[in-house]
């Protein structure tokens, strides 16, 4: 397709709407966080205009940086799990009949529906000592007693786990349903068995998607504050949770911008090397 | 025996018998084409013999041994897929050692056959290109290297050549043709373009509704059709209803001379165009109109109607009589190359 630079006001006219949405719901209110993250915090009141470093200084201590890192890595394992899970359930899903490929994509659509919170306490209650399934499997003769499986990351994981399969799962699946089964018939014709083919083509082949699944699920973990409260110790909550904090219970708004601008620059610094690694490995 | 032996064979998926009570036995080296209309069964034939389908009925033997439920992957074959199936994130050499790295064979085996292979397909040099960089036949060429890199027993091919442009594909047919008869290899190919089959086979599998209608050499099946539907569909022919009147056998009340008068009702008489003399208006067996003249240059068609139906004859330039659209022409029969079928 051939492009021709804009040259009147008429072929800018149908970017002009979405650009003022973008500038007056992304831009503006992004901009006076960046702003606020500068200001100087009044002990006791509000903050009061100025051009400070305090805030940013701070949180460049163990206790901010444990933080960040636990955010960071937790966001990475939800993305690497919810994909390693996501990416053969979807291969698999999309090989069946039609009726059952809707009626899956209809349970999973409907855990969209449910709320972080609901979320949050379903999992409270199943991974309790007193109600949860480990009484199932005393039940079943396969523990002694019931145990509480929470607080602690493996019930963070798992929540945050089973809030974004359903994206991971209706991302990947455009791009699964696309793919061209001949590939993992022609491996087979050469002698690899049907596991083989699958890491040997199916997996290189959607390299890419997998990529853009990884990222879309970490970006999406990394706000998640909610349910590390719920489900986790103080020791699993994320900068989002410290956010929250020092915005709504501390008051001290040019902090809490501070982290909120910070973390936004490490993901998106991630996303972006994600990117060049890609890129590169599929020059090469 | 040794070779591949279909018995019984069929496939119905759900209510739909995609393959119904096949049998056909196929020596080792030789070259089969399966031909027949689109929907007819060939391509799931082929599959059932890769082992990408399981039979709903029937045993599929190789030198005598029942493969019927082996698993491709343990088949030893080779296959060409209609969309080639190339791995695009792999270089064409990588592509070609597929099969060598499965059974984890060196980088100096890998190398030394990746070599002979791009040899064999006249694509020395192109080991480190990019599969998105090679021309449709180049992609073709590579699809056939990579399926016998490792010497399968089988060579199955899926409407191999329908991507390519005419010219190209007539000579990769000559090419796939001399390649299987040097390597010796048991070939099968499903096509749908009979002329493809003609020049390829030893043996020919005409198939239509699921089920084989005749198997055999192109010559044989060319000149002596099993039926109606395999005349029609090899090479162009004229069906001529026949009937008997007063002992003597008829078309369009005319008695045909030479033609014994076993004919039952129903039956046609199958002559090709090139079969189809012209002469004079008022000589020859039969007379009609001629509708419509295509000069080929080579050959001239002339399309004749005689009492509502309409006959092809093909003659070359020097032994045609003069005739335009809209004349009286009268016409005979090479009766000896004509054959009599049922619909």
């Amino acid at each position: 397709m051939k492009r021709t630079p804009p040259k009147s006001a008429r072929d800018v006219a149908p970017i002009v709407y979405p650009a003022i949405m973008l500038v007056v719901f992304f831009v503006i209110p992004f901009g006076t966080m960046v702003t606020v993250s500068f200001f100087k915090r009044n002990q006791g009141a509000f903050y009061t205009p100025d051009f400070v470093l305090d805030n940013y200084a701070r949180f460049l201590t163990t206790f901010f940086g444990g933080v960040l890192a636990f955010s960071l890595f937790l966001a990475i394992m939800v993305a690497i799990v919810c994909v390693a899970v996501g990416f053969p359930f979807t291969f698999f899903l999309v090989r069946l009949k039609r009726r059952a490929q809707i009626a899956w994509l209809l349970s999973l659509l409907s855990v969209l529906s449910l709320s972080e919170v609901i979320i949050g306490f379903a999992w409270s209650t199943l991974l309790s000592r007193t109600a949860g399934i480990t009484n199932l499997f005393v039940a079943l003769g396969l523990m002694d007693r019931p145990e509480a499986w929470l607080p602690g990351f493996g019930a963070v994981l798992t929540g945050m786990v089973y809030q974004a399969l359903p994206y991971t799962i209706l991302v990947l699946y455009p791009s699964l349903a696309r793919l061209d089964w001949s590939l993992l018939e022609a491996a087979r014709t050469m002698g690899a068995s049907p596991l083989r083919a699958f890491f040997n083509v199916v997996v290189p082949v959607s390299r890419n998607t997998i990529v853009a699944t990884l990222i879309m699920v970490f970006v999406f973990a990394l706000g998640s504050y909610l349910l590390p409260q719920i489900l986790g110790r103080p020791r699993q909550w994320t900068l989002s949770v410290l956010i929250t904090d020092q915005a709504i219970y501390q008051s001290n708004m040019p902090f809490a911008a501070a982290m909120a601008v910070f973390l936004v620059l490490i993901a998106l610094a991630l996303v972006g090397l994600t990117t060049l690694i890609g890129r590169r490995e599929a020059e090469a | 025996m040794s070779g591949l032996a279909l018995n019984n064979v069929q496939k119905h998926f759900g209510s739909v018998r995609a393959v119904e009570d096949v049998s056909l036995s196929v020596p080792n080296g030789t070259f089969v084409c399966m031909l027949g209309p689109s929907g007819c069964g060939k391509t799931t034939l082929l599959r059932m013999i890769a082992g990408l389908e399981e039979p709903t009925g029937g045993t599929i033997l190789l030198d005598g041994r029942d493969i019927t439920t082996v698993p491709t992957h343990r088949r030893e074959l080779g296959m060409v897929f209609q969309s080639l199936a190339l791995f695009p994130h792999l270089d064409v050499a990588g592509n070609i050692a597929y099969a060598m790295r499965i059974r984890g064979a060196s980088q100096a085996e890998k190398k030394k056959r990746v070599g002979e292979l791009l040899e064999m397909v006249h694509m020395a040099g192109y080991g480190d290109r990019s599969v998105a960089q090679l021309s449709g036949g180049q992609r073709q060429r590579v699809a056939i290297a990579r399926a016998l890199a490792v010497q399968p027993k089988l060579f199955l091919l899926d409407e191999p050549l329908s991507a390519l442009d005419a010219k190209l594909r007539e000579a990769m047919q000559v090419e796939l043709r001399q390649l299987q008869q040097k390597l010796g290899i048991t070939t099968i190919v499903v096509t749908h373009d009979q002329r493809e089959a003609m020049t390829m086979a030893d043996q020919v599998v005409v198939m239509s509704g699921g089920r084989i209608r005749q198997a055999a050499s192109p010559v044989e099946i060319y000149r002596h059709p099993a039926d109606a539907f395999v005349a029609d569909f090899i090479g162009s022919t004229n069906l001529v209803p026949l009937s008997v009147e007063n002992g003597v056998a008829t078309a369009f009340g005319k008695p045909i001379p030479g033609l014994a008068v076993t004919i039952r009702e129903g039956q046609q008489l199958s002559v090709r165009p090139e079969d189809i003399i012209l002469t004079p208006a008022g000589e020859g067996t039969l007379s009609g109109r001629v509708a419509f003249v295509r000069d080929l240059g080579a050959t001239i068609e002339t399309f004749i109607d005689i009492e509502g139906h309409r006959l092809v004859a093909a003659s070359t330039p020097r032994d045609r009589p003069t005739v335009n659209v809209g004349d009286e022409t009268g016409l005979s029969f090479h009766i000896g190359n004509a054959v009599v079928v049922s619909a």
